[in-house]
């Protein structure tokens, strides 16, 4: 058997706790950048000791100690360490002083909960928000970001630098938003963990070995964030949205990558813990109908039908036509006609599909022309399957629409 | 990526410490907190089991007691960014048991369980 590899101790052991000595530093020294640059001095220091003197036994509350003093050092040297040991309730200033460190200790949940709603500030770039909780929250290195974006990592860099000064330029408090903000602030920090999920489900950019793992770091901010803030019904749609979505992770490609449509996923391929989980975070977000809720409770119609056929449409073109008011957009009325399309006939559907508007999106043509095909319309659908293939970037998509255009000739 | 973890240990004489189900417990809150345990529940001594074989060609199912010297006392299922992870929140789990219970001894197998990065081509 091998020993621990120390520098591989030293990273996992970063990998798990950066996040949260980050966020109790930097409720410490009140600067997301300044918090960062003293973590990363307490992983210098382990990198350097660790191999010599052998892994610590509680090597996360080492980290986090030897963390704490490189910032009591530096408030020291800004002058500001008697007035944060006053903030904390401490008469004693003691550098070494453990209660110290359990004050710390006693407020990480909250810690990390203000540090999410900092690296999520409107304030920032939407780039900027998911670079910056990407790194601070999830641990990524600048790289990891680069190969997940498919951009360069000076791109990478320079956004994280930007949000950091940004926050500090116009004084950003790290704490948790006042009532007035805080739905509008939620939704900023929802907004964020979604937009990670997709870009690592939707595939648009990035290599292979990305992608999963942003599906991956999404879930873990969400489970992060439902277990900080339990009361927030819409965290919990979005976990349950993420989970039900990641359940049909295995069942979406076929090997050659091909996409797979969702009616004909092979079901039973499909992840059953995720689908467990994701109707139980459903459940706690029971009797709220925001945009979360509405479409976790579309995903929770398509995974309790353990066949196509069983699928529940009737209730999906329901629930779109709340989200259509709740959360209005071409593209929610879009599945809307496909859903009404199933539950009350493709006439129907069709009705919805010619009072839409969006140009450039190529599903719409693709959705009128399957409606068409089910309305036995088959020279008007082929046009229609023709147009979207001209539209689409994704060549995948292209060969999709092209064999469906082909198969009705 | 999805590890299972085994807790095997003998079960000695008398119930574990309370200090150490608490550590447990917090623990176990932390991990779960960290979004890294997706599930967890002990397992009743294997008396309360059994065991169905195939061998020869002929199915048998025998009721436990097993005959090991270790028992399975525990099962948790962990998502994680790699096994140095899933090694860490085993030996931070070993370690109060250690610390807590003394004269204890066993063992954690950590298991990988299959995902789609195990039938990626190769990279």
């Amino acid at each position: 058997m091998t020993a621990t590899d120390p520098r591989r101790a030293v990273e996992t052991v970063w990998r798990m706790e950066s996040a949260r000595i980050v966020a109790a530093l930097a409720r410490l020294v009140r600067d997301v950048g300044l918090a960062e640059e003293l973590a990363q001095d307490a992983l210098v220091i382990a990198l350097e000791q660790w191999p010599m003197t052998g892994v610590p036994d509680h090597p996360g509350s080492w980290l986090m100690a030897t963390a704490k003093h490189r910032a009591i050092d530096a408030l020291r040297r800004q002058g500001r360490y008697r007035e944060k040991l006053e903030l904390l309730g401490r008469a004693t200033p003691d550098a070494d002083d453990p209660d110290l460190a359990a004050a710390m200790d006693d407020y990480v949940g909250d810690d990390l909960l203000r540090l999410v709603f900092t690296t999520c500030h409107p304030v920032l770039s939407t780039e900027s928000r998911v670079a910056l909780t990407l790194r601070l929250l999830g641990g990524l290195t600048t790289e990891e970001i680069a190969r997940a974006y498919l951009v360069s990592e000076s791109t990478v860099g320079q956004r994280i630098t930007r949000a950091k000064r940004t926050l500090a330029d116009k004084r950003i408090p790290i704490e948790l938003p006042p009532p007035a903000e805080a739905a509008q602030r939620l939704a900023s920090v929802l907004e964020v963990i979604y937009l990670i999920f997709n870009e690592g489900y939707a595939a648009t950019a990035g290599d292979d070995w990305m992608r999963p793992a942003l599906c991956e770091e999404a879930l873990r901010l969400g489970r992060i964030l439902a277990t900080l803030a339990p009361a927030e019904p819409e965290v919990h749609g979005l976990m349950a949205l993420m989970e039900l979505q990641a359940s049909r992770t295995a069942a979406r490609t076929a090997p050659d990558g091909t996409p797979i449509l969702l009616q004909d996923q092979d079901r039973r391929r499909w992840d059953r813990l995720l689908i467990r989980r994701g109707l139980a975070a459903l459940a706690r977000a029971e009797g709220a109908y925001g945009p979360y809720v509405l479409q976790a409770s579309i995903a929770a119609c398509h995974a309790r039908a353990a066949r196509v056929e069983d699928t529940d449409w009737r209730r999906i073109a329901a629930l779109y036509e709340v989200l259509t008011h709740v959360s209005p957009s071409p593209v929610v009325d879009l599945n809307r006609a496909v859903a009404v399309g199933h539950a009350h006939g493709p006439a129907r559907g069709l009705e919805i599909v010619e009072s839409l508007n969006l140009p450039g999106y190529a599903l719409l043509p693709a959705v009128r022309g399957d409606l068409l095909a089910k309305l036995g319309r088959a020279a008007e659908a082929r046009r229609e399957f023709e147009r979207a293939a001209a539209m689409t970037q994704n060549a995948r998509e292209r060969a999709l629409f092209e064999a469906r255009a082909a198969a009705l000739r | 990526m999805r590890y299972l973890i085994l807790l095997k240990a003998t079960r000695p004489a008398g119930p574990p410490p309370p200090d150490l189900m608490e550590a447990i417990m917090a623990l176990g809150g932390e991990a779960t907190a960290s979004g890294a345990l997706l599930d967890t529940a002990g397992l009743a001594p294997s008396a309360a089991g059994a065991r169905v074989n195939v061998y020869g060609g002929k199915l048998s199912v025998t009721d436990g007691p097993f005959a090991e010297a270790k028992e399975t006392i525990s099962y948790a299922l962990y998502e994680v960014r790699s096994k140095d992870e899933a090694v860490e929140w085993a030996s931070r789990f070993m370690s109060l048991h250690r610390d807590l219970w003394e004269g204890w001894q066993g063992e954690s197998e950590v298991l990988k369980v299959m995902g789609s990065e195990d039938f990626a081509g190769p990279a």
